[in-house]
């Protein structure tokens, strides 16, 4: 029986109860559901209706479970971990890093930290403050304190799960014990990840139920909510993507450009699929159909040759289109397709770690195989894959003006390497083999750590080099929308003016009609000296430091491994410069906005 | 259905009604100025907001009225329109650049301004092209807006500006470039610079805005006035028995009346004009009409005179009757010129006489009488680039550096390497055998075929014109060949649109764009351009226009008389009807 099945003068409840029993039914995961049917029923039997703000308790020392996600992967982990807790009544506390006071840590017990590393060992957005602070003389002694670590990363970058070892290694030196092993996953971490998150719960429960003996268990379950969930109105995510409908595939770069920039609409029509400003959309692709077979042809791998994928079997030749990772590569796959070909050559640049990096610096998966043909069964070569994972892009477009799609702004990746041209695996996708009709998997992927202000008075600031300008297209059209004028400030740049404007019209016409009140750019490529969007922030530091003294927001979105770090130095230097602090004030200063929400980031 | 040769009774109406119109023409100052009369009400002679546009990052265009202003500068705001509709897709502007043209009287240029001009042209533009003109002078195509400053510092820096080759003023002065007679063109040519200068803006706009000079915010205009002239003016300098500047496309003409091979005075003829607008026969072409003679010392005060006349009694309401043309015909060319008279304090003598023989130019060596060798080269459209099999750009620069008189661009879009010491003879000619500059083939029927710039930088085109021509040129060489006078030629001129660029209104065959790939077929002026042609097929494709020329090509080869033209012949033979006095017989 499902709620609108419910005749109102059948059902006990009255309109406006079933109204938000629909509510909160909408916003709850299938197990938050299960969950509240046993708590209803337990309350039920308890006295009254529950006075829930009074319900938790401060003596208790929750399991609290921190979380630091790029992608929302270790969120997810984060949050599985909890569900699985609270199933076996223990008190839990979910956490974004983001929103967790540092200070707050003297006074954990029992503590779990899921973070992901990204660019060169990296901790992500959230996780930095608290990193920082761990990493810092202000960090308290941490001693009884129990903790278990799990990582995200991928193993195709040097510092794998950098940051998860970093974090266990800082609180172990404060004197907090590690219960169980850390465990540092590669993109393929679904079973790894839950295995240890159930060991890890088998760890931390003995004592958690001691010490939390006198608390109710289902009361103090409720603190579990600290966190809101998303509005999820739609029965499609990660695990169980929409099939969406590709709309329309428009390079937005001249034709001289040296960039192929795609813009990409697709509708979720049907999908219930909801996104705000500042979300980004997972994508699963099909791997280029042309590559594969010159992969099976050298191989000499039939193409309809079955082969098990989880628990199904499919001919390899889909298997690999669809399933599987071919174009990012990884150590992993050489040593495993070493081994199953015997290649001893390929097996001896495997053992050599640093050697093997190198290797993989210029190529992908296609490659590996082109230049090691050898004997491998389909199954085998299948095994020696890694499950393909969906890449997740920032939406740039708001729901507010183009309702039922979703648009993208896609680089296309591009090289040349090996006498091989190469396309990246999504971009390649999505920029040149889709066309309008074709079917594409996707989900959202909500990111509350890049959202506008709740104040729409609250000035912006945006900077959004290259691609990053896809979320502004999404704040802007969202402001317009909502009828939000002026008060933003866009910071945009790219190689030429003529050539790699993206959005120009747009921009244009925001001007024009006054939803963007500012837009400086930098065209790197357009005169002897190479200007980039920092040495505007800078040349407009006065401006700028005046509007975020009025209370500006800042965001930045794009690349994280060098623009971000630019920008950021360039704002520290503005602080310092216009608001005459130190370097280290300067810091503080960031700091205190990045508490404040009011520094954003959305890099890669 | 297009419009065929003989004119039925309602265009017959619709023209006797403009002729009552013209006849009672209500006072003009009671009508609405144009809206281009307020911005240069308000541009603060010329200045505008182009200083701010300059700074503008966030597009490569001017805004509003500087859009307009700029051409007052020499420069028009263009765009690659080949990609205009892809760019559109792409969420990109479209192709934002400006052309050039410079001030040149004349079309007099020396070596080491050609090299500076070469090596912007290279550097600096979108095309990497100069475009010779048929106002004797340059074009560079696509400066993008932040090269546009340093294009007027470096042409400035070589003593080149282009200071009102465009808008509402006094253009480009052209001056025959007769090589031959070279003390007579020298002086018309001392003539041509000094009317540039008379007539030229006193507004520091030009070196403010380019040159970062002084600001000095008085400006007056004792001659164009504060809102400058009504519409373009176009003067010319000529040499007869030569008429390359084409004296009926232009709005004031002095013809060199010589004694004794001395320059003795003009014959001044005020009135000519190409442009017309598709579907108005309120606009036409018109010839120049004859003021006549007056001595040398005058020149300035006639040149002024005309121009100030015209700019008081010009229309400002409708810009497309602006012009000095019009004004002739709406208040009578004896009270024009009586006026021009009283103002100038001179009197106009009876004209003398003088013959046009010819227009084109005398292609290849020629001595002057000075001894000094001149080479005029054919240029095809005009369009100097480095083709893959005709480096014709890195030839002439090649002979710019080792040469030491000038270069005189001719009124047809060629180019003339003028006062070549005899020594130099065979080095030049050699260079420009080498590059593609020089070739003996080059048929009658390509030396006397004209095109505009049109697609795809022109706004106004409508269709292909300078891209156009060499293919139908070859085609019209065979046509000629298959009636068995492959010597022969038309004078042939193809525009992209009915503004009078290409001067299509003076071919004896002129295809003026109407469409893409449909053009207005003109048949009936003569060889030496005294003659407005006649609309003979509207709107016809290329298909259309060689048939028809393919069967009057035939006739004219069997049925002409000794040494008379295709424009003649076609006349004669009531193919078209002769075009005398415009107003009434172009539309009739």
């Amino acid at each position: 029986m499902i709620l609108s099945d419910i005749p109102q003068g059948v059902s006990p409840l009255t309109p406006s109860q079933i109204n938000q029993v629909k509510d909160l039914m909408g916003s709850m995961t299938p197990i938050q559901q299960a969950w509240i049917s046993g708590y209803m029923a337990a309350a039920a039997n308890a006295a009254g209706p529950i006075a829930v703000q009074e319900t938790v308790s401060v003596e208790a020392s929750p399991l609290t479970i921190l979380y630091g996600s790029q992608t929302g992967n270790a969120k997810g982990i984060a949050a599985d971990m909890a569900a699985k807790a609270k199933a076996r009544g223990l008190d839990v506390k979910l956490v974004n890093m983001a929103d967790y006071k540092p200070t707050q840590l003297k006074n954990e017990k029992f503590l779990t930290i899921v973070v992901s590393t990204y660019g060169e060992g990296e901790p992500p957005e959230q996780a930095e403050k608290l990193y920082n602070f761990l990493g810092s003389k202000k960090a308290p002694k941490l001693e009884g304190v129990q903790v278990a670590v799990i990582g995200l990363g991928d193993s195709s970058y040097e510092f794998f799960c950098k940051t998860a070892s970093d974090f266990e290694e800082r609180l172990s030196a404060l004197g907090a014990s590690v219960i169980t092993e850390r465990a540092l996953l590669d993109v393929d971490y679904d079973d790894a990840a839950s295995a240890w998150v159930d060991q890890a719960v088998d760890m931390f429960e003995p004592e958690l139920k001691a010490v939390n003996q006198a608390a109710s268990p289902a009361l103090n379950a409720l603190t579990g909510f600290g966190e809101a969930p998303q509005a999820v109105t739609s029965i499609y995510n990660k695990k169980n993507p929409f099939i969406a409908e590709i709309g329309e595939v428009q390079k937005i770069t001249g034709r001289d450009s040296l960039k192929d920039v795609r813009h990409v609409e697709i509708s979720l029509e049907e999908s219930g699929l909801q996104y705000q400003a500042g979300d980004s959309l997972g994508v699963y692709f099909l791997n280029d159909s042309l590559a594969v077979d010159e992969v099976l042809d050298l191989l000499k791998i039939s193409a309809d040759e079955p082969v098990r994928v989880g628990d199904e079997d499919k001919p390899v030749r889909q298997a690999l289109i669809e399933d599987f990772e071919l174009t990012q590569s990884y150590p992993g796959f050489v040593e495993k397709f070493a081994a199953a070909t015997g290649n001893s050559i390929l097996a001896e640049i495997a053992s050599d770690k640093a050697g093997l990096r190198e290797y993989l610096e210029d190529r992908q998966i296609y490659d590996v195989i082109r230049q090691n043909p050898g004997d491998i069964t389909a199954q085998a070569l299948i095994d020696s894959l890694r499950k393909q994972q969906p890449r997740l892009y920032s939406i740039a477009s708001s729901q507010k003006e183009v309702e039922q799609e979703v648009h993208l702004t896609v680089a296309v990746v591009e090289f040349d390497t090996h006498d091989n041209a190469h396309l990246g695996g999504c971009s390649g996708f999505l920029g040149r083999r889709v066309e309008e009709g074709d079917k594409v998997r996707v989900y959202v992927e909500h990111n509350d750590s890049f959202r506008l202000p709740e104040n729409p008075e609250a000035p912006v600031i945006m900077i959004g080099p290259g691609t990053g300008i896809a979320p502004f297209r999404s704040f802007l059209q969202d402001r317009e929308a909502d009828g939000v004028e002026g008060n933003s400030w866009l910071f945009f740049g790219n190689p030429h003016f003529t050539q790699d404007f993206l959005y120009q019209v747009e921009l244009q016409s925001y001007l024009k009609s006054g939803v963007l009140s500012k837009l400086s750019v930098a065209f790197s490529r357009d005169q002897a000296e190479k200007v980039y969007v920092q040495d505007r922030i800078v040349e407009n530091g006065a401006e700028l430091y005046e509007w975020l003294q009025k209370g500006a927001h800042l965001y930045i979105c794009g690349d994280g491994n060098h623009m971000a770090k630019d920008v950021h130095q360039a704002l520290l230097s503005v602080v310092q410069a216009h608001g005459g602090q130190s370097a280290e004030d300067a810091e503080a200063y960031l700091e205190a906005l990045r508490d404040d929400k009011r520094y954003q980031k959305d890099v890669y | 259905m297009g419009r065929h040769l003989c004119l039925k009774t309602p265009e017959r109406r619709n023209t006797q009604a403009m002729l009552d119109k013209v006849e009672n023409a209500p006072d003009l100052e009671s009508l609405p100025l144009s809206d281009n009369e307020r911005l240069k009400a308000e541009s603060n002679f010329l200045r505008g907001t182009i200083a701010e546009d300059l700074q503008d990052p966030i597009t490569g265009g001017f805004t509003a009225d500087n859009f307009q202003l700029i051409r007052f500068h020499g420069m028009y705001q263009q765009d690659d329109r080949d990609i205009r509709a892809e760019r559109a897709r792409q969420k990109l502007e479209p192709l934002h650049n400006v052309m050039l043209r410079a001030r040149l009287p004349g079309g007099v240029i020396t070596p080491e301004q050609w090299l500076v001009i070469d090596q912007f042209a290279a550097d600096k533009t979108l095309y990497g092209s100069i475009r010779l003109t048929t106002r004797q002078t340059f074009q560079f195509h696509g400066v993008l807006k932040p090269n546009i400053k340093n294009m007027h510092q470096v042409l400035n820096a070589t003593g080149i500006d282009s200071i009102a080759t465009a808008g509402d003023v006094n253009r480009n002065v052209l001056c025959s470039t007769n090589p031959v007679e070279s003390e007579l063109h020298q002086e018309a040519h001392e003539w041509a610079k000094k009317i540039s200068e008379h007539l030229l803006p006193k507004t520091r706009a030009y070196m403010e805005i380019w040159l970062d000079g002084k600001k000095e915010m008085s400006t007056e205009e004792t001659i164009l006035g504060s809102t400058y002239l009504p519409r373009k003016f176009k003067t010319t300098v000529t040499v007869p028995p030569n008429n390359e500047v084409d004296v009926h496309a232009n709005d004031l003409n002095f013809v060199a009346i010589a004694e004794d091979g001395k320059l003795v005075g003009f014959n001044v003829l005020v009135g000519g004009g190409l442009a017309m607008t598709h579907g108005e026969t309120a606009t036409y072409p018109r010839k120049a009409d004859d003021f006549g003679f007056i001595p040398l010392e005058h020149t300035l005060a006639v040149a002024e005179h005309v121009v100030s006349v015209q700019r008081d009694w010009g229309n400002r309401s409708n810009r497309k009757n602006a012009k000095t043309k019009y004004t002739l015909d709406r208040v009578g060319t004896d009270v024009f010129k009586a006026e021009v008279e009283r103002r100038a304090g001179v009197t106009f003598a009876d004209s003398r006489p003088y013959e046009f023989t010819s227009r084109g130019d005398r292609f290849g060596w020629v001595e002057g009488i000075d001894g000094k060798q001149h080479l005029t080269l054919f240029i095809m459209n005009g369009r100097i680039l480095d083709y893959p099999d005709r480096p014709l750009k890195t030839g002439l620069r090649k002979i710019a550096e080792i040469h030491d008189g000038d270069f005189r661009i001719t009124a047809n879009q060629n180019l003339i390497i003028a006062g070549v010491d005899t020594a130099q003879k065979d080095k030049i000619e050699k260079i420009a055998r080498e590059h593609g500059l020089l070739d003996d083939d080059t048929s009658p029927q390509k030396l006397n075929s004209m095109a505009c710039v049109a697609l795809p930088t022109c706004p106004l085109a409508m269709a292909e014109s300078e891209r156009y021509l060499p293919s139908l040129i070859e085609k019209v060489e065979g046509l000629l060949d298959k009636h068995g006078i492959a010597d022969d030629h038309i004078i042939l001129r193809v525009v992209g649109c009915p503004n009078g660029c290409g001067r299509a209104m003076l071919a004896e065959a002129g295809l003026v764009g109407k469409g893409p790939g449909k053009y207005n077929l003109y048949l009936g002026g003569n060889r030496v351009g005294t003659r407005i042609p006649k609309l003979y097929r509207e709107n016809i494709g290329e298909e259309v226009i060689l048939s028809e020329l393919d069967s009057l090509i035939g006739r004219w080869a069997t049925e002409r008389h000794d040494e008379e033209g295709f424009g003649d012949f076609v006349i004669r033979q009531g193919v078209v009807k002769e075009v005398k006095v415009s107003l009434t017989d172009f539309h009739a």
